[in-house]
């Protein structure tokens, strides 16, 4: 064979002897490497600190002693609530300044639970605060996350007073928050059906109107996945407190084919009222308190009517984030509205289920002070059952689901969550 | 010495920028794709497994959300280079002194927050607002009709938000035209129609391919037109996203849509410059 032992150097890709001659491990390389060795262990460093634990447990029996000690009051609190939770002149709030001394910051930042625990969790998880030291938060979800991850300050009842006297000795049982550990109520609420009597020609009496192709395109639902799938649950006369994994996937069929057909206008955080004011849907999920106050403060006559196949009740719940500035001053709040007289203005406007129920005699002296069409109207409070529901009520109620582990909840979140996105 | 010195000097000089990326880009995406492979809930936290199987059930569940972005955002831009054309032809051609004014008439609705002009449009175009209610009444259209919540305002919003972004770069193209050369063309015996298809439209297109890049990117990913004036309808992906961060707390699946947003971006965006080339769109960049 005949082949030269070195090849003509023309012949030879530069590239080749730049190769062999220079050093191997280049600057670029090494920077890619220590780039890549990096980044692998950047990617695992980047885990999101959890702070809880997904089984519940009870909080240490020094707790609240630990919480409380050494916390002392600095005349102001900053109170994050819901619209629609009270008279826009807030006339308690004045009362508590004026009796206290305590300035109090009231801000409605709360539209939906699920938004709400995603924009503070990581503010709790670092330890920092969230800007508030009462938030009222409903049972459900998120409330739970808030327990299981250490987000709520235990309450110290010692501190609470008028609560101990006042409050509906029922609460202290709820599934949710046994004993009131760590909330008291703001105020309980039914969802239920309202309407625009203009729009909607015949009475409405039941969850199926929300299917009735007469309303079609004029139909709200909550965006909020329990509000939501509560009410596919009691469409197929299924309790969903004792709803099973099957029962969801039957009612989310049900909700698919509601908003397949075009019933569904859109699925609305708190914003509804907005849209059932505007003529945007003409009937929807609704809680009972804000279609009262909407009527009384634009004039409006919407309707709002517990369905036959029954409504939710749900509480929404004060609670101290774990890292207030000020609790003492919050716990101060929370009691000042465990005053009868308090809880009864409060009601008298809000038109929500009292937590209070010596309030309703306390509305009837209200009322008695009053004379014509107010006086009417405020009695009508006192006797209303979206206000101091009865027993029989109550029997028309339901509660919601309750998740035994969070996997359960991701399950049903799952579920229902693409019918509100998709 | 002075030799270490004009060797450093280069790096010295990227410094400042290379930081600044490395802080608010590279980290960013670290952890966005790092989150994108945990797995776990937010209570407990989330811990890195390197879970994939996250984007095959993401993608899967929200595919349709993705296609429709991506189907909005075509038809923006579309739109938008219809009626930006003439605008920025209009005043690079014609609009004489007062070409600073119309730049900063075409800007000034930007003095204004995006997000309360769109509200502002939600207002007007509300199923008995101003527009709609006295045409309903008059019997010109039907009581259930609206446009609130359709693909359509959609649409209109997202065209409305981004008309600028196509006028500017067009705007920029056709002006650095040099008139002499159209002139030319007409000594040619070019009728004013041949002109503009042979000579200005070409001499545009680069400006045209900027601005497909600045608005078909930002409209398919947008979610605050169709959070404002949409409905559930007309979800699009981005929406998706900041719901899987903002309202489930799902970390792993918003990051994982996140990425896949990007990717299927990005390769759309490298295909559409492998077609369209992208020399003549970085000299006009670099005006």
């Amino acid at each position: 064979m005949n082949q030269p032992l070195t090849p003509d150097p023309a012949l030879i890709n530069p590239a080749l002897i730049r190769g062999m001659t220079q050093r191997r491990l280049g600057r670029r390389d090494a920077l890619r490497l220590s780039g890549l060795s990096a980044f692998a262990m950047a990617l695992a460093a980047c885990g999101v600190k959890g702070t809880g634990t997904t089984t519940p447990s009870a909080p240490a029996p020094d707790a609240v002693a630990k919480f409380w000690a050494g916390k002392t009051s600095n005349g102001k609190v900053d109170f994050a609530n819901w619209p629609l939770y009270m008279d826009p002149k807030q006339p308690e709030l004045k009362k508590f300044t004026a009796a206290t001394g305590v300035k109090v910051n009231y801000q409605e930042v709360i539209q939906e639970m699920g938004p709400w625990f995603a924009k503070v969790q990581p503010q709790l998880a670092a330890g920092q605060s969230i800007g508030y030291d009462l938030m009222v938060i409903t049972n459900g979800i998120q409330f739970k996350q808030f327990v299981d991850s250490g987000f709520l300050a235990p309450l110290d009842h010692s501190k609470l007073p008028n609560y101990v006297a006042n409050a509906d000795k029922s609460y202290a049982n709820s599934a949710y928050d046994k004993g009131n550990v760590y909330s008291i109520p703001w105020t309980s609420g039914i969802t239920g059906i309202a309407y625009d009597p203009k729009k909607v020609s015949r009475p409405i009496t039941k969850l199926a109107d929300l299917w009735d192709p007469a309303f079609k395109g004029k139909v709200g639902m909550y965006s909020d996945t329990q509000e939501l799938g509560n009410f596919g649950l009691m469409a197929l006369g299924i309790d969903p407190a004792k709803s099973t994994p099957d029962d969801w996937r039957r009612a989310a069929a049900k909700l698919k084919e509601q908003k397949s057909a075009g019933m569904v206008r859109n699925y609305y955080d708190q914003s509804y009222v907005d849209a059932l004011g505007k003529g945007e849907v003409w009937i929807t999920q609704a809680w009972s308190g804000d279609i009262f106050q909407k009527n009384v403060s634009d004039g409006t006559d919407f309707k709002f009517v517990i369905p036959e196949e029954g409504g939710t009740i749900w509480t929404d719940n004060f609670a101290i984030p774990i890292t207030a500035q000020n609790p003492l001053d919050a716990i101060k709040l929370m009691d000042f509205f465990y005053e009868v007289e308090n809880a009864a203005t409060l009601a008298e406007y809000i038109n929500y289920v009292c937590p209070v129920p010596a309030a309703q005699e306390q509305i009837k002296k209200d009322a008695a002070k009053l004379s014509g069409d107010d006086k009417a109207s405020m009695e009508a409070i006192a006797a209303s059952p979206l206000v101091f529901p009865a027993a029989s009520d109550y029997a028309k109620l339901h509660y919601y689901t309750d998740f035994a582990t969070a996997a359960e909840q991701q399950e049903y979140q799952s579920i229902f969550e693409p019918i509100v996105l998709a | 010495m002075s030799r270490t010195r004009r060797v450093l000097a280069p790096y010295l000089l990227i410094l400042p920028g290379g930081l600044w990326l490395l802080l608010f880009f590279v980290v960013p995406m670290v952890t966005m794709l790092s989150l994108s492979l945990q797995q776990g809930d937010v209570v407990s936290g989330y811990v890195f497994t390197g879970h994939w199987q996250t984007y095959v059930d993401a993608f899967g569940n929200y595919r349709t959300q993705m296609v429709r972005s991506l189907i909005y955002g075509a038809i923006t831009t579309i739109v938008l280079i219809v009626l930006a054309f003439p605008v920025a032809y209009w005043i690079a051609f014609y609009g004489g002194r007062r070409k600073p004014t119309y730049l900063f008439l075409l800007l000034l609705p930007f003095f204004v927050s995006f997000v309360l002009r769109t509200i502002s449009w939600r207002q007007i175009l509300t199923d008995e607002g101003m527009l709609l209610g006295p045409l309903k009444d008059i019997g010109l259209l039907p009581d259930g009709f609206h446009i609130l919540g359709t693909p359509t305002a959609v649409i209109g919003g997202l065209v409305y938000n981004f008309l600028p972004f196509m006028v500017l770069p067009v705007y920029v193209a056709l002006e650095r035209i040099d008139p002499r050369v159209v002139e030319a063309a007409r000594d040619l015996y070019a009728d004013p129609a041949t002109a503009f298809r042979k000579v200005i439209f070409p001499l545009a297109l680069p400006g045209v391919f900027a601005g497909v890049l600045m608005t078909f990117v930002p409209a398919s990913s947008d979610y605050v037109n169709s959070a404002v004036l949409g409905s559930s309808s007309t979800t699009m992906i981005g929406q998706v996203i900041q719901s899987q961060y903002l309202v489930s707390s799902n970390y792993p699946t918003a990051s994982a849509l996140s990425f896949t947003l990007m990717g299927v971006l990005l390769a759309g965006v490298f295909l559409y410059a492998r077609m369209l080339g992208t020399e003549d769109v970085m000299k006009v960049a670099a005006r």
